[in-house]
């Protein structure tokens, strides 16, 4: 009996985001009388691994054949399949990011383990086992009920506080079975951008909409975020006008996301662009539209041209920061 | 070659939600119902990639669980230009009971790609695509935001943090499809309108499993207190917040 989680890795590291799994699920475990394990898979040092302990993790299975050094779904399915059977894990943990989603489902078909996916809290019950999640983009919780022994959950991102245990976790190598007719996916060529605050990953996001007016209005917009470590989002017009690229829209055909902050300038709040960053923990509005359906989802607003409060707000912040 | 789009049936966007029986289930009454906006997205590129294809793509199947009440909205896939249409006689209770019955379909109807758009507007499962393709033991891709066919060779971009990947993979195949898969979603004709009224929408019995979740009850969120307006004279009043009280910064 055990808790599974699935650490991503990203080029060999952990992220804020791999804690959190761990974290959520040592919380669990530890109401349930069970332990933790965390499974990655690819290229992963001991000591990267073993970082996993100090957020609950008492063992942690690394596969790092070759093979399994990209996603391919199929394959990676299969070998976080056998390490749960191989644990005995009654409960799997995943993120609910690119990865998660590509996996959970898989897994979930391959041990016939019911799974509630997007979740925001531990189980509010575990008998019958029943949990939290969001419904209609955003605009509802549903309490699901997962009927199966074994389970999945999907983590929704910033969902749970980091815990730190001061512990250390056994590293084990896993060598599953690999089956080349999972293989015939192959990646060919990767783009990523680099050196840029990562949407997915950011604590303080900074937006901009029609109201800016153009694209050529985004430098304050970019010194915000300079100033604090933020990454930049657009809502959905401004992406489709090509002032902006479309790995910054946010919204319900967007990206769906949840930094602790997330400033919002010249944005109306249509419901589309609200589903997707509604689970942020604090979001500040700054409108010339005093009636702007924005301010009803902020929890801070000004009522203002953008383009007079961003040298303002800049300048406030590199005193704050100075003091 | 014959694609196979998966469709979902949703309440329109701009529906109050609501919910009925003591909040136990999803009121339905006065709901504009639509294709599921990722779903449409994956038809209208479907469509491109037949029209492209000179000949080598022949058939396009939209596929929907649901009961009587989903035909409007399969028969908009149809006028968007769908070939023909199953409706899998069956309540869609949960992904896996959902993608179970697309399995017991697909197993005796094969198809070479198989798109489910990456999750459905209601219950933002994101779980059918990746679930189906388990079911008939084949690869997916995940997140994919471009889909081509050249000489032959399938190639697909997916999208990860920070960027993309540009993938290949052997038919049969699922893709979960996202943003970017097509640009906009087609819009049906007065003749694709006209003409999926003799389009076949066959109806077939559920041959699949049970659900193994169940959605027991909902609620709306707390209301959220009043935004704090700050005066556009004083903005350093904001940092303050931010920095003191919300400690955000």
């Amino acid at each position: 009996m055990s808790v599974l989680v699935y650490t991503e890795n990203w080029d060999g590291k952990f992220k804020k985001l791999s804690f959190e799994l761990v974290s959520y699920a040592k919380q669990i475990a530890a109401q349930s009388g069970t332990t933790v394990t965390a499974l990655s898979i690819g290229n992963v040092d001991e000591a990267e691994l073993k970082k996993l302990g100090n957020y609950g993790a008492d063992k942690v299975l690394s596969a790092s054949d070759e093979r399994l050094n990209v996603l391919i779904n199929k394959a990676y399915a299969s070998v976080i399949a056998e390490a749960a059977e191989k644990e005995n894990a009654q409960l799997i943990i995943f993120a609910n990011n690119f990865t998660g989603k590509a996996l959970a489902p898989r897994v979930s078909v391959k041990l016939k383990a019911g799974i509630a996916s997007g979740v925001n809290a531990v189980p509010s019950s575990f008998d019958p086992f029943t949990v939290s999640k969001k419904v209609f983009t955003g605009k509802a919780f549903a309490s699901v009920v997962i009927k199966t022994d074994k389970k999945i959950l999907t983590l929704f991102q910033n969902s749970v506080d980091i815990m730190e245990t001061g512990s250390e976790a056994a590293v084990e190598a896993f060598s599953p079975a690999l089956n080349d007719a999972d293989f015939a996916t192959k990646v060919l060529d990767v783009n990523k951008v680099t050196g840029k605050v990562l949407l997915t990953d950011a604590e303080v996001v900074v937006s901009g909409g029609r109201g800016m007016k153009a694209g050529d209005n985004w430098a304050p917009l970019e010194e915000l975020a300079g100033e604090l470590g933020a990454a930049l989002a657009c809502s959905r017009p401004v992406s489709d006008e090509g002032w902006r690229p479309h790995s910054e829209h946010v919204g319900q055909t967007g990206k769906i996301i949840a930094p602790n902050l997330y400033f919002a300038f010249g944005i109306s709040g249509a419901i589309q662009h609200l589903g997707g960053v509604s689970s942020s923990k604090c979001i500040v509005a700054v409108n010339t539209d005093k009636d702007a359906p924005i301010f009803e989802a902020a929890d801070y607003g000004i009522v203002g041209d953008a383009s007079k409060v961003l040298p303002e707000l800049i300048s406030g912040i590199k005193e704050m920061k100075n003091s | 070659m014959n694609i196979l789009v998966c469709i979902s049936n949703v309440p329109d966007t701009t529906t109050k939600i609501r919910f009925t029986d003591n909040d136990t289930a999803f009121d339905t009454s006065g709901v504009q119902w639509i294709i599921n906006p990722w779903d449409e997205l994956a038809l209208t590129r479907a469509l491109e990639l037949k029209e492209a294809s000179g000949g080598s793509i022949d058939k396009i199947t939209v596929i929907n669980v649901g009961p009587q009440s989903t035909e409007p909205t399969i028969r908009k896939a149809l006028a968007i230009g769908a070939d023909d249409a199953v409706r899998i006689d069956a309540e869609a209770t949960d992904g896996y009971s959902v993608a179970s019955h697309l399995a017991a379909y697909l197993r005796d109807n094969a198809y070479d790609i198989i798109l489910c758009g990456i999750d459905s507007s209601d219950y933002n499962g994101s779980l059918v695509g990746g679930m189906l393709a388990e079911f008939l033991d084949m690869p997916s891709v995940s997140s994919v935001s471009k889909l081509d066919i050249e000489g032959g060779e399938i190639k697909l971009n997916r999208e990860i943090d920070g960027g993309s990947e540009v993938l290949a993979t052997t038919t049969p195949f699922v893709a979960v499809v996202q943003k970017g898969i097509a640009l906009e979603p087609r819009i049906p004709s007065m003749r694709g309108i006209m003409m999926a009224r003799k389009k076949p929408l066959n109806v077939v019995p559920g041959a699949g499993e049970e659900a193994l979740t169940d959605f027991v009850s909902y609620e709306m969120p707390p209301a959220k207190a009043a935004c704090k307006m700050v005066d556009a004279e004083n903005v350093k009043e904001l940092v303050d917040l931010l920095h003191n009280e919300a400690k955000v910064i």
